[in-house]
């Protein structure tokens, strides 16, 4: 299997054209792999169930916290709605067409697109000035969680922290989804200029012919990646143990006894304003 | 250009005798298989190496995919049957002239000769950027060399620009979709029929291909009811020389009038987009109408509604608008150029 697809341009240079499709069906195989592993895992295998008395006595404890605990803000969830609805709609104008099912989908995807890159722009003001900037980042703090998170999920009771506001495993997603999104979103937005569309005038020069290949293999690369991450993201979201998650982004709220069995209130402090 | 070499590539070549040992060759092969009627096109890209295979199927010797038969008041044309014939077949020309003209319009009569109905209309763009062997869109790659601020593209498309810009070459093509002809396609699983105007496909859908036609299928009849037989029809095909030259624009119409009012009609042209196109809006907007000289005005001006000119060919909008209009407004013949 070849990753990658040359041609050749006016001038008989070999340049690099896009990704060899070939590998969608590998991020869709790896993708249900995954998927498979996990959910092998998780059936077979003991794992990490908080006692009930535990929580009961954290409630107890914690009783002057609020009975529902706002997660994520209304404009949050809209945002993480808006994203999902332009990603999924960029997944399958994209690979539907390869996959055999022909539509004219080129319009519908530059649409989503830049509904995509508006969403995130949106975000990112939004994240940096209207909400705690640093609660969805990792760093060397998050070691010692890592490290608890791991043996928890080997069946081991360790003590340890708990979360703050995101899991590990949701800030690691964030990181990725970010690295990949972004440089989607940003070769995606080159790629306009390759296409008629009402914005800006159509130029294909913008850009010398090895750099537009090496922008398709980008974007076909991130393109692909999204498809095995979108599988993953939405298996968790669909898993039972996962549901308060996936509910609170729909609804916005947590339960004071969810967020004290998966929280660390002292790192995730709600007693603050804005926290 | 690609130089164009005299010695042929190598490659294994089969003469089947029969439909079926057509389909069974291409369905051995699949998507290694060539499929060649007349070698008009297939030459042309072999030689050049801007193409390569290494499994030609000829239909040449395959008797059943030639001839012209009536068939409850219309006709099957065989895909294999020459333009020649097509021409020049006393009951296509008595009773669809439309087509007739299309096929006698058809390059030089060395290559109406060779040249195939089937072939025609499903041989490949004329792009010389694609035809190059660079990697533009149609090719596989990621650009379309037709369609850059400094590209020569008098002959390309005004219609339906989707990255590619290449136009359909085929003049029988647009006469067929007038006449509602069915393209009988067959492959080692059963037969589909496909209306002419669904069997070509256009660059948002499929980029690198001009038809329906998937590996494994042939497209052996053309058949065209007789829903038009001996309707009033117009053809004309306008090419820089008139010796023999692709077109620039050509149109095909056909329509039932009675009286003066035009009862129902079929509009299509070629050249002006990656697949000729029926003018829906044309045909709706004329039909009911009395022919007359308004009548054809409002028919071209709906006809470019959209129309978007490239660098260099602007000259095809007006130059569409006035054939829709002379097509609808017709001149007391069966057929024209």
């Amino acid at each position: 299997m070849n990753f990658l697809t040359w041609g050749r341009n006016p001038w008989g240079q070999q340049v690099l054209t896009h990704i060899s499709w070939d590998l969608l069906w590998a991020a869709l195989f790896a993708g249900l792999m995954f998927l498979v592993a996990h959910a092998s895992y998780m059936i077979l295998s003991a794992h990490r169930k908080s006692k009930a008395a535990d929580i009961d006595a954290l409630e107890k404890a914690n009783a002057d916290l609020p009975e529902m605990i706002e997660r994520h803000s209304f404009m949050a969830r809209m945002f993480h709605w808006v994203m999902a609805a332009a990603m999924l709609t960029l997944l399958f104008t994209a690979f539907l067409p390869i996959a055999g099912v022909k539509f004219a989908w080129v319009r519908y995807h530059w649409i989503a697109g830049l509904v995509l890159t508006g969403a995130i722009i949106y975000h990112i003001i939004h994240a940096s000035f209207f909400m705690d900037f640093w609660s969805i980042w990792i760093g060397p703090k998050d070691i010692p969680e890592f490290k608890a998170e791991l043996a928890r999920e080997m069946g081991n009771d360790v003590p340890g922290p708990k979360s703050a506001k995101y899991p590990l495993g949701n800030r690691l997603y964030h990181l990725g989804i970010l690295v990949v999104g972004l440089t989607a979103a940003i070769t995606g937005m080159t790629m306009m200029s390759r296409v008629r569309q009402p914005l800006f005038t159509r130029n294909p020069y913008i850009l010398a012919d090895g750099t537009w290949g090496i922008t398709y293999v980008l974007h076909g690369v991130m393109g692909v990646a999204l498809v095995g991450m979108v599988i993953a993201h939405i298996y968790f979201a669909l898993r039972p143990e996962k549901w308060w998650v996936t509910k609170a982004m729909i609804f916005g709220a947590i339960t004071r006894r969810q967020f004290l069995e998966h929280h660390d209130p002292k790192r995730w402090n709600v007693r603050q304003k804005g926290a | 250009m690609a130089v164009i070499r005299d010695m042929m590539p190598a490659f294994e070549l089969f003469q089947p005798a029969s439909i079926d040992e057509a389909l069974a060759l291409l369905e051995k092969h699949g998507r290694a298989a060539w499929t060649m009627a007349g070698g008009l096109d297939t030459f042309d890209w072999l030689k050049d190496r801007t193409k390569r295979t290494g499994v030609v199927v000829d239909l040449s010797q395959i008797a059943e995919l030639r001839g012209i038969k009536e068939v409850d008041g219309g006709v099957e044309i065989g895909s294999g049957t020459s333009l020649t014939t097509v021409a020049t077949h006393p009951v296509v020309r008595a009773k669809f002239g439309v087509l007739a003209e299309a096929a006698s319009l058809v390059a030089s009569p060395q290559i109406r000769h060779q040249g195939t109905l089937g072939g025609n209309v499903s041989q490949d763009a004329r792009c010389w950027y694609y035809r190059s062997g660079w990697s533009c869109y149609r090719a596989g790659g990621n650009i379309c060399y037709a369609d850059t601020p400094t590209a020569v593209n008098r002959e390309h498309a005004i219609l339906e620009q989707d990255r590619c810009v290449a136009v359909s070459p085929s003049d029988t093509a647009p006469a067929l979709i007038a006449l509602d002809a069915q393209m009988v396609v067959r492959s080692a699983s059963g037969e589909r029929l496909i209306p002419a105007e669904e069997y070509f496909v256009g660059p948002a859908i499929e980029i690198t291909r001009m038809t329906v036609l998937r590996p494994g299928e042939l497209l052996t009849a053309i058949r065209i009811p007789a829903t038009f037989a001996g309707a009033q029809f117009y053809f004309e095909k306008v090419r820089d020389r008139n010796v023999w030259d692709f077109a620039l624009v050509n149109v095909a119409a056909a329509l039932q009038v009675s009286g003066t009012t035009i009862r129902q009609a079929r509009v299509a042209v070629g050249a002006v987009a990656a697949r000729p196109l029926r003018l829906t809006a044309v045909e709706a907007a004329v039909t009911g109408q009395p022919r007359t000289e308004a009548t054809a005005e409002q028919a071209g001006q709906v006809a470019v509604q959209g129309a978007v000119a490239l660098r260099h060919n602007a000259y095809k909008i007006p130059l569409m608008r006035n054939l829709v209009k002379r097509a609808i407004r017709g001149n007391g013949q069966t057929a024209t150029t």
